[in-house]
């Protein structure tokens, strides 16, 4: 009995190999006929980031700005439809390769939005590389991440060497604080903004390194407060930014935290609470999204309960539509998808922000900006866009 | 190295580092107890101790308080702290108990070597940590700020909070009931009487399931109190908050002696103040490092940890 079940069952199994072969070649063959003026029919879009975990605040709203954009593009073509594959990186490098090769080993998915974050780039880009997956990232940040010279690489924001100087100048400038204490997560993204923040500061009162999931911080404050700083400059992401501030508010600590990009988020106030985030300053190589252009906040609030849209949420919008109109002129390979997005120069109906890419894959220099938030009522509000030095 | 900042910051290093090393402590009991009297370590502890930091915050949600509410008078405060800590330590004491008769009952009634009690441990612990995980879609949670934090008294320029008296203060009491009810009360003799010998106890009389449940409803209410401190001083939890505080607890538990309730204490007051310490020394980067580091070079020298493994041994 057990031998006959087994032979059915190996039997089923040969069966089963055979049809998902003819179907791969199938699919195959149909990728290749598309290669033409028509656009291609159910292809797919990565979004690649954290959707769980400590920092999936940051990667929800870019995961919604890329799935308004691929709606709003099926809604107008839905005889011929894009489909949105998400893969969840928790924001964990380790997490990173194993989704990078899943999406590279479905054929469907021609372009990438993403990776997030610049620790899970630094593993899953190379990946990308070798399979020619055209990639752009809403968010990465580290400046080195172009420097690898993968050719599938390109930013649509500014990176931390301009949002890095831009946050030390609202220090020196704006908050014109003396003595500034500097702490990184030691993750790719906040080593690498401290420093560029460090550069532009010159002499710090102090500097001290925390780690990702880190909740007890009490020697850290000991310090930042022995210091006498005013000022504390963060670089990490959201949620060891709240402990942080938490706790060092609850040591009597009375001075302002300035962070970057990875904490300009709402969930930065519901890990440190209102009132111990009130006043604090965020900064983003983007231009508020709330205040978008065209119709995109209304859309998005429509699409997403009416959330008001988080940071990139407006650039994984806009970078999105790169691609969907790749596809739409009949970009239905990978290569043709890479050689689009290169020679791509218009402006992003969100950000008003041109894309264009210079050779490494960085966006226009001309193109970047930087803007300072600040938490104010429970609220990240924009405050100023930081003037270029 | 950094001398001006270890010693500059000496006493503040100092107080800090107790008042980590208290809530170790709690945990570690927790592990203690368990090994003293079965040999296991028991992995799931570390969400023990998850599952009271969540209970705690959902009472506090209850009654009505949320992450941005202003800090309560005193009447309910004392209500918002009572609930949450009975809540905390009867969740935190049921898990532990669950996970006991679901996890490691049964294998003993089928003799299992020892090596299926430490996967089975290790298993319950991500079975707990995982499904509070998908359950809050991993999600970082505040809590209301029930006690404002206030300078109590300052000692050589370090302030010592209000906060940080209730945890050094609740800690001790709990370590000196603990303590007399296993050294002094009938169930007590009956625990120490399973950890020196249990088939002996056993043919005396004592009901050795029922010393072993008792021992994990002990742990688990050590847990679910030291949940409720960890809340009123951090104000956060989340699905793996439970991870790195069980893993050093359990290495507080083995610095004292595993096995024996004051090295608990002893172990977990150390491990706090040393991490700080290398923290104020090297940076920040080095504190598990040199936690870590300190537990091997002493067990090098002690290697039944500081005050050895006394629970079995301990007077009749």
């Amino acid at each position: 009995m057990r031998q006959k079940l087994a032979r059915v069952l190996g039997g089923v199994a040969i069966s089963a190999l055979v049809i998902s072969g003819a179907a791969a070649c199938k699919a195959d063959s149909g990728t290749e006929g598309g290669s033409g003026d028509k656009a291609a029919c159910d292809l797919k879009i990565g979004f690649f980031g954290p959707l769980t975990g400590d920092a999936a605040g940051l990667g929800i709203h870019m995961r919604n700005g890329t799935k308004l954009a691929i709606d709003q593009y099926n809604k107008d073509n839905a005889d011929c439809k894009v489909n949105l594959a998400e893969y969840d990186s928790q924001g964990d490098p380790a997490k990173a390769p194993a989704l990078a090769q899943q999406a590279v080993g479905d054929t469907k998915v021609v372009g990438i939005v993403g990776p997030a974050f610049s620790g899970e780039s630094e593993v899953a880009d190379p990946i990308f590389d070798e399979a020619g997956l055209p990639i752009i990232t809403p968010s990465a940040t580290r400046p080195s991440l172009s420097t690898k010279s993968w050719k599938i690489f390109h930013r649509g924001v500014g990176n931390d060497t301009s949002q890095g100087p831009a946050a030390g100048r609202y220090i020196k400038n704006v908050l014109k604080a003396e003595k500034v204490y500097v702490v990184d997560d030691q993750s790719a993204y906040g080593a690498g903004l401290v420093d560029e923040v460090k550069k532009v500061l010159g002499a710090v009162a102090g500097e001290d390194k925390v780690q990702v999931k880190q909740t007890n911080f009490s020697a850290v404050v000991t310090k930042i407060v022995g210091s006498g700083a005013t000022v504390l400059f963060f670089g990490g992401y959201y949620t060891e930014a709240g402990l942080l501030l938490k706790q060092l508010k609850g040591a009597g600590w009375k001075g302002t935290m300035v962070a970057g990009d990875g904490v300009n988020d709402a969930n930065f106030i519901k890990v440190a609470g209102q009132q111990v985030a009130e006043g604090t300053v965020l900064t983003c190589p983007c231009a508020p999204a709330t205040a978008a252009k065209g119709t995109f906040v209304t859309d998005y609030k429509a699409a997403f309960e009416n959330a008001e849209p988080g940071t990139y949420a407006d650039v994984s919008f806009d970078i999105t539509k790169i691609f969907l109109e790749g596809i739409k002129a009949g970009k239905s390979t990978r290569a043709d998808l890479l050689a689009f997005v290169k020679s791509y120069n218009k402006a992003g109906t969100a950000t008003g922000v041109t894309y264009k890419f210079e050779s490494n894959g960085e966006l226009d220099p001309a193109q970047v900006l930087v803007w300072a938030f600040k938490v104010n009522a429970g609220q990240v509000v924009p405050d100023i866009e930081i003037p270029k030095a | 190295m950094n001398f001006d900042e270890l010693f500059g910051n000496f006493p503040a290093l100092t107080i800090t580092g107790l008042e980590q090393g208290a809530i170790y402590a709690l945990v570690a009991l927790g592990y203690t107890l368990v090994y003293g009297v079965l040999r296991l370590i028991n992995f799931a502890h570390s969400e023990v101790f998850m599952v009271g930091t969540f209970t705690a915050l959902w009472t506090w949600e209850a009654l009505g308080y949320d992450q941005n509410s202003p800090s309560p008078a005193i009447g309910p405060l004392i209500l918002a702290l009572v609930a949450g800590l009975v809540v905390a330590a009867v969740a935190s004491a049921a898990t532990a108990v669950t996970v006991e008769l679901v996890a490691y009952r049964p294998l003993r009634r089928r003799n299992a070597p020892p090596l299926a009690f430490l996967i089975t441990a290790i298993g319950a612990s991500f079975v707990l940590a995982e499904s509070f995980g998908i359950g809050t879609s991993r999600a970082p949670f505040g809590m209301p700020v029930l006690i404002p934090s206030e300078t109590a008294f300052t000692v050589f320029g370090a302030a010592v909070t209000n906060i940080q008296l209730l945890i050094l203060g609740v800690t001790l009491v709990m370590m000196v009931s603990l303590d007399q009810f296993v050294n002094r009360s009938r169930l007590g003799r009956g625990i120490r009487a399973v950890a020196q010998d249990a088939d002996t106890a056993a043919l005396m009389g004592v009901n050795k399931n029922r010393v072993i449940l008792l021992v994990f409803v002990l742990g688990g209410l050590m847990a679910g109190v030291a949940a409720l401190l960890w809340n009123v001083r951090y104000g956060y939890t989340k699905f793996n908050v439970g991870f790195l505080i069980g893993l050093k607890a359990f290495a507080a538990a083995v610095l004292g002696g595993i096995g024996n309730l004051r090295g608990a204490l002893l172990g977990g007051l150390l491990l706090g103040v040393a991490e700080n310490y290398a923290a104020g020394l090297f940076g920040g980067d080095w504190k598990d490092f040199t936690g870590f580091v300190l537990l091997i070079v002493l067990l090098m020298f002690r290697p039944t940890g500081l005050l050895g493994e006394s629970l079995g041994r301990a007077r009749a």
